[in-house]
């Protein structure tokens, strides 16, 4: 395997980054960002095609780098140095020391620590090619995305200033850092590339610079330094009692049931937690909203809650059937029923996108925790099919807020006749959320299966629910973009960008083909995925459930075409639609009892009052942290349950 | 395999049949309740057939085919169930199912039929744990998903899950229409929401509901019969038994009951689910 | 030819009643004369209906709404005026806002007199409506098959 394309993989979005920064010329930076989008594509692909054509199985690579790691470890200061002083100016002291505790102990663990077995830095297996492909497809397209996006969003909102060069520089950072992340072995720097993460969504979290985006940019930096913290300290921990920072290694040792190893791993899935922003720190999640919508894209979809979520899958074989698995799985059930609660209270489009990502990941937090090879299986197309359909969502709602000036799902009523094309992705991504055939559903069932198998009633309970209220809002958002609507005759302009309908169509292809290849994705990769995890594998999919699942998905595209072929066909009389005989000619107006025209609205339930953000938020941010704070005392205290 | 697939035919074939004998019977049980002579026991074929020989009407141009995949699905669904695959395969095809009804319901965009549909959602709501708790009973106790072998174990499972039984015949009456959960769309005139989810569905598309419903309920009493047979006779002869005196029980309720307000519905729903088939749930679970 | 005399649905719709006819037609579907032996259903949908049940005569302000329901129900259809008032607007007739019976909007087929109509009478005359329900129901269905057969 040629020893080139990681390092560059690693390093070219950060020379992107660099050459980002100092364009200030918005043309030639667009172009070469689309460049840069397509040699990342490329170099992800060429990394697939070595990676498969020796042989397809885990490599470790770089054992001896003690330049990198000496670069790392200034990087990871000037990082530490660099959040102080943001700290510091806006005069939130004791953020910096979340910061610069852990950096600290790192680097006298480095100076004063023991000698320890450094090995491999890199290790290239089945799960973080998988994560490398999620990164480069979808983070690449979504900075494609990004070029039109942002030229529209300066465009109307002039109150801003200006500042794409640093936007895309920050893109192209995370990019580095989670190909960095998901290609490192070597704790020391996943725990280089989590800070970075953690900072990179800070700035971009605050790119606005007004008040309630710095002030949401901070809990996001405040959350995710909490779990910098805990990732430290397990290092530390880690490196003193086996001499070792390698993450595999850890997976070893927890496996085999080691004291010493149980402590670093409930630290890191500790950390994981606060990065898949699963309760109760979802709140930063929440609030990343105010960014400009391919951040929260990139946020959401397919890079920085992935982090947390790929650090769990590895970390599961170690976690199953332990008092931390417990905790992780039902700290993500618990997330997954009660966000999902409150994503049918939201009528904020891309705030109904946050929670049910949420939602997602807390359903992925919890098949990790499991730890059993069906509930990894169904957790790895649960991230895959999330990560596509709602980069899709996130990039179809934000070109719909341009061209509809809202985001109000209710704004969207009959977004079908207004905006034919976006309404369209829209479905796509929504049906690939929930509905049958689209694996979510498979891994629902799945997850369901496996968890009776492990006797672990709650989230049993969990999932029965947590299905039907998911249900519930995605459906109600679909129902809204077809009703017929009084906005038909309002003319609306289809202003999204040319490279904004690439991504989304590449999206959308994406989805479909997900859909109909799952089977054979699940055969050719996933499954060798689950026996290098787990040594050992069971056909999660018996052949039966699979021919059933063909047949639907082809009854699924096969009907509704059919049946509007057939229907179309059909002799009609067209009559107004029943209003108490009131109507005024159409289906849009009626009569009111002053004999005056009034215009008919029809809204959505929502039930906030019954479960809304505020009712549910803070006592489910209290439970969870309770829960959290005991489990953690316990585990580090050693009782076992 | 074949014998599946018999059944398979046998329900496609006879469904709309059985079913709508069983709310002609329905109908005639629901007037002598009032002491009322009411409709012949074919009532429900002739009013079909008044249907199918109207003009057709529509409010909208896709409500057609929305209500025609709603009736596939349906129909994959039961086909699927009789066949003997996996149960929970079996509803989540249903749930498909009844979006295709909600978007049929909201497509319009007409006031009746969308608060019907709206509703409509909230029921189904309301009722999916309790049917994806019953499939997970039926995991437990025959340690499979499967129908056929759930049906051919040699044991009748009711008496392993009395409180998933109880359960799934509690949202049965949501299933059905019935009151006091009848409030998606009501059998009976003069109502605060017209006809609900059926308000804009006249003369062929309203036959194709009446007709997905027969099927719909075919296939959920062969749920309440799954819980009853062991691959005898006997067995069979009791789920029959058992599955008339539900579908008695249906007719009483809604005979001698109210209608509900749905936050009620919603909430008594998920707490009945929780004290009978969680409970249920539980003692399985542990004592296994 | 279907057979469809075993199914009418009524649209009931009260015009400027004084509401005694209303209670007649209610009372046909109570236990004691109980229309739904025959099939009757009272469906309150006019996208539904059969037979459009009209008490009560019509004012100007009700006019279009007589109207608007009419042409919302299919073909094959039938009207069916209950009460004097629908027939020829009885009492009100010579009120400054009522214009007349029901035929002044809506084409009646069969009238059925009485203030307030009998419920014997209204189940008669749906009876009688339900026989020219048939003869429309096959009027119509010919005329469908002429407008096929020319294309």
């Amino acid at each position: 395997m040629d020893s080139f394309t990681i390092p560059f993989l690693i390093i070219f979005p950060f020379i992107a980054a660099v050459f980002s920064y100092f364009t200030r010329i918005n043309k030639l930076r667009n172009g070469f960002a689309y460049v840069s989008s397509v040699v990342i594509m490329a170099a992800t692909g060429i990394l697939l095609a070595q990676w498969c054509a020796s042989g397809a199985g885990v490599r470790e690579l770089y054992f001896e780098t003690h330049l990198a790691d000496r670069a790392i470890l200034v990087l990871e200061i000037i990082l530490a140095v660099y959040i102080t002083v943001l700290c510091f100016r806006y005069k939130k002291y004791w953020i910096s020391l979340l910061s610069l505790g852990p950096t600290g102990l790192i680097v006298w663990f480095e100076f004063f620590g023991p000698g320890i077995n450094e090995g491999a830095r890199i290790r290239v297996d089945h799960l973080s090619v998988l994560m490398c492909l999620i990164i480069g497809i979808i983070g690449s397209l979504i900075i494609v995305y990004a070029v039109g996006y942002m030229h529209g969003y300066h465009h109307h909102h002039r109150q801003f200033r200006d500042r794409r060069y640093y936007f895309f520089t920050l893109l192209f950072v995370f990019l580095g850092a989670m190909y960095g992340f998901v290609l490192s072995d070597n704790l020391l720097w996943i725990d280089f590339f989590w800070e970075l993460t953690s900072v990179c969504s800070f700035l971009l979290i605050g790119y606005t610079h007004e008040p309630v985006a710095i002030s949401n940019s901070f809990r996001a930096l405040w959350m995710n330094l909490l779990g910098g913290t805990a990732l430290a300290i397990g290092i530390v921990y880690l490196a003193y009692y086996s001499g070792s920072v390698s993450l595999h290694r850890l997976v070893v040792l927890g496996s085999a049931k080691m004291s010493y190893a149980v402590i670093p791993i409930a630290l890191i899935a500790f950390a994981a937690l606060t990065k898949a922003a699963q309760m109760p720190f979802s709140t930063w999640l929440i609030g990343a909203m105010v960014a400009p919508t391919p951040s929260s894209a990139l946020l959401h979809s397919a890079t920085m809650v992935k982090a947390g979520i790929y650090i769990l899958f590895r970390l599961s074989p170690a976690m199953a059937r332990t008092t931390t698995g417990n905790m992780i799985s039902f700290i993500g059930g618990f997330t997954f029923l009660i966000t999902s609660f409150m994503a049918i209270a939201q009528s904020d489009g891309k705030k109904v996108l946050a929670f049910s990502t949420i939602s997602n990941l807390g359903l992925m937090v919890a098949c990790a925790g499991m730890g059993r090879s069906e509930t990894i299986w169904a957790g790895i197309f649960l991230m895959l099919f999330h990560a596509i359909s709602k980069s899709l969502l996130f990039q179809d709602v934000g070109a719909t807020e341009n061209s509809l000036h809202s985001r109000d799902i209710e704004d969207m009523h009959g977004l079908l006749y207004i905006l034919p094309r976006l309404a369209f992705f829209m479905f796509i991504g929504i049906a690939g959320m929930f509905l049958a055939p689209f694996g979510m559903l498979i891994s629902k069932w799945s997850a369901l299966k496996a968890s009776v198998n492990e006797g672990n009633i709650i989230m049993v309970f969990f999932i029965c629910l947590g299905s039907a209220t998911t249900s519930f809002y995605w459906t109600k958002w679909m129902g809204k973009i077809i009703s017929a609507s009084h906005l038909k005759e309002t003319a609306f302009r289809d202003i999204t960008k040319k490279n904004e309908l690439i991504s989304l169509s590449i999206h959308a292809v994406l989805m479909i083909a997900l859909c109909l290849l799952f089977p054979l994705l699940s055969h050719v990769y996933v499954n060798p995925l689950i026996e290098e995890m787990f040594g050992t594998y069971k056909d999660v999919l018996p052949t039966q459930i699979l021919l059933t699942l063909v047949v639907i998905i082809g009854l699924v595209f096969a009907v509704p075409l059919l049946a509007f072929l057939y229907s179309r066909k059909m002799r009609k009389t067209y009559v107004l639609s029943y209003m108490n005989g009131v109507n005024a000619g159409n289906n849009m107006k009626f009569i009111d009892s002053f004999g005056e025209e009034k215009t008919l609205w029809m809204s959505n339930f929502y039930l906030h009052k019954w479960i809304g953000q505020r009712k549910l938020m803070g006592p489910g941010q209290f439970f969870a942290a309770a829960v959290l704070v005991v489990m953690m005392s316990m585990i580090i205290g050693g009782v076992r349950i | 395999m074949r014998s599946g697939f018999v059944y398979a035919i046998a329900y496609i074939l006879l469904a709309p049949f059985i079913g709508g004998f069983l709310e002609g019977v329905d109908r005639k049980i629901s007037a002598r309740m009032q002491r009322r002579v009411g409709p012949p026991l074919l009532q429900p074929f002739y009013d079909v057939i008044k249907l199918f020989n109207k003009e057709t009407i529509s409010v909208d141009s896709s409500q057609t085919f929305l209500l025609l995949t709603y009736f596939v699905l349906m129909l994959v669904t039961g086909v699927m169930f009789f066949s003997g695959s996996d149960i929970l395969m079996c509803f989540f095809v249903l749930s498909t199912a009844a979006t295709f009804l909600y978007f049929a319901g909201v497509i319009t965009s007409s006031p009746y039929s969308s608060i019907g549909a709206q509703r409509e959602l909230i029921q189904m709501m309301a009722y999916e744990p309790a049917v994806l708790l019953t499939c997970v009973g039926f995991y437990l106790a025959a340690g499979s998903f499967n129908v056929n072998e759930i049906a051919s174990t040699g044991t009748s499972y009711i008496f392993r899950l009395p409180g998933f039984f109880a359960a799934f015949v509690f949202i049965l009456t949501i299933k059905m229409r019935k009151s006091p959960f009848d409030t998606s769309t009501s059998h009976h005139m003069h109502q605060e929401l017209v006809k609900g989810i059926t308000t804009e569905m006249g003369s062929k598309n309203l036959a194709l509901f009446q007709i997905t419903e027969w099927y719909e309920n075919v296939f959920l009493m062969g749920v309440i019969c799954l819980f009853v047979v062991n691959g005898t006779m006997t067995g069979f002869v009791a789920s029959v038994i058992v599955f008339l005196l539900v579908y008695f029980l249906e007719i009483l309720i809604d005979n001698c009951s109210a209608r509900m307000k749905w936050q009620d519905m919603l909430m008594i729903t998920w707490i009945v689910t929780f004290f009978t088939a969680g409970v249920n749930l539980v003692i399985l679970m542990v004592i296994k | 030819m279907a057979d469809i005399t075993r199914s009418p649905w009524l649209l009931h719709y009260d015009g400027s009643s004084c509401n005694g006819c209303d209670i007649e037609v209610l009372a046909c579907l109570t236990p004691v004369y109980d229309a739904e032996r025959l099939g009757v259903m009272n469906t309150g949908d006019p996208m539904q209906a059969d037979i459009f049940l009209i008490t009560g005569g019509i004012n100007s302000q009700n006019q279009a709404t007589v109207k608007q329901l009419y042409d919302q129900m299919p073909n094959p259809k039938v009207v069916v005026a209950v009460g004097v008032c629908a027939c020829s607007g009885g009492i009100f007739k010579e009120c400054y806002n009522i214009l007349g019976g029901a035929d002044t909007t809506v084409p009646v087929d069969i009238y059925v007199p009485g203030c307030a109509a009998r419920p014997q009478a209204i189940i008669d005359g749906i009876i009688e409506a339900v026989k020219l329900f048939q003869k429309k129901s096959d009027d119509y269905k010919a005329m469908v098959k002429e407008k096929k057969r020319k294309g």
